[in-house]
């Protein structure tokens, strides 16, 4: 692959606001209309908008709300669906135990994180306390 | 009261779910089958998901829930008509729904809760028959 082929460009670019639970349906929706308009397989639909409802919840759950950023991508023949969100709540102290399957703080099944990653082909977490959380998914088809 | 229809046949009680469910509806619903379950005196319960599109870590608790607390009440549930690509996502997620019984489709739902409430009435008959 030549360097000029791994430049990667952002095809679109929209922000969600979250706050409320039917904020993460109208999430769900949008990231499904988003996956399915880039060609992305039903499978692999259902686990960016599954992912994404997870996240969504937490940002709005814990985070006392935020915003999603979505953006499609394209990277030489490849295009991919990048997930942005947003909050300015009280933050993750521990990011390592944040991300164990059934850990949680609130009463969900803990598996909003660690499952969220798995369904994605990349993941990042950026928070600490007071300093609010940024969640990244993406996902490449 | 949830937006959710919660249909009685026999001595069953059907729900076919068939709206993108914000998470204080699917609270709603489980609270209404629970108590649906005591006032129709039900031992069966089925969920059709065949119209959801996606079940992620809230709607699986709420599914396990319902079948959790149907247990206790007596009753058996059975979910139906989930999406190949749905199941693929849920296990990968780590819900494996260990709890819940299910089904391909209504019939055999219905045919499911029909041998396990049989079996329960009458635990020998198989065995004799």
């Amino acid at each position: 692959m030549t360097i000029l082929s791994t430049r990667m460009l952002v095809e679109l670019d929209e922000t969600m606001p979250l706050r409320t639970s039917d904020d993460v349906v109208r999430v769900r929706q949008a990231v499904r209309a988003r996956a399915a308009g880039g060609g992305f397989t039903l499978v692999d639909q259902t686990k960016i908008v599954t992912a994404a409802s997870e996240i969504a919840r937490n940002t709005v759950d814990y985070g006392g709300g935020g915003e999603l950023r979505i953006e499609m991508l394209r990277h030489g023949q490849r295009r991919g669906v990048r997930l942005t969100f947003s909050d300015q709540g009280p933050g993750i102290a521990d990011i390592e135990l944040a991300m164990k399957d059934g850990y949680t703080t609130g009463k969900g099944l803990g598996l909003g994180l660690s499952g969220s990653k798995r369904l994605c082909n990349e993941f990042a977490i950026k928070s600490s306390p007071g300093q609010g959380t940024v969640v990244t998914l993406a996902r490449w088809k | 009261m949830s937006e959710i229809p919660i249909l009685k046949i026999g001595d069953c009680l059907l729900v076919s779910i068939q709206v993108d469910m914000h998470d204080r509806l699917a609270m709603a619903l489980q609270d209404d089958l629970t108590q649906r379950i005591v006032a129709d005196r039900a031992r069966g319960v089925m969920i059709d998901i065949s119209a959801l599109e996606i079940v992620d870590s809230f709607i699986g608790r709420m599914l396990n829930n319902i079948a959790a607390m149907s247990r206790v009440l007596d009753a058996v549930t059975v979910v139906v008509g989930m999406r190949p690509a749905v199941a693929i996502t849920l296990v990968e997620l780590g819900l494996a729904l260990t709890g819940v019984r299910t089904a391909l489709n209504v019939d055999k739902g219905l045919a499911l809760i029909r041998s396990i409430i049989d079996d329960s009435e009458h635990p020998d008959a198989r065995r004799a028959g």
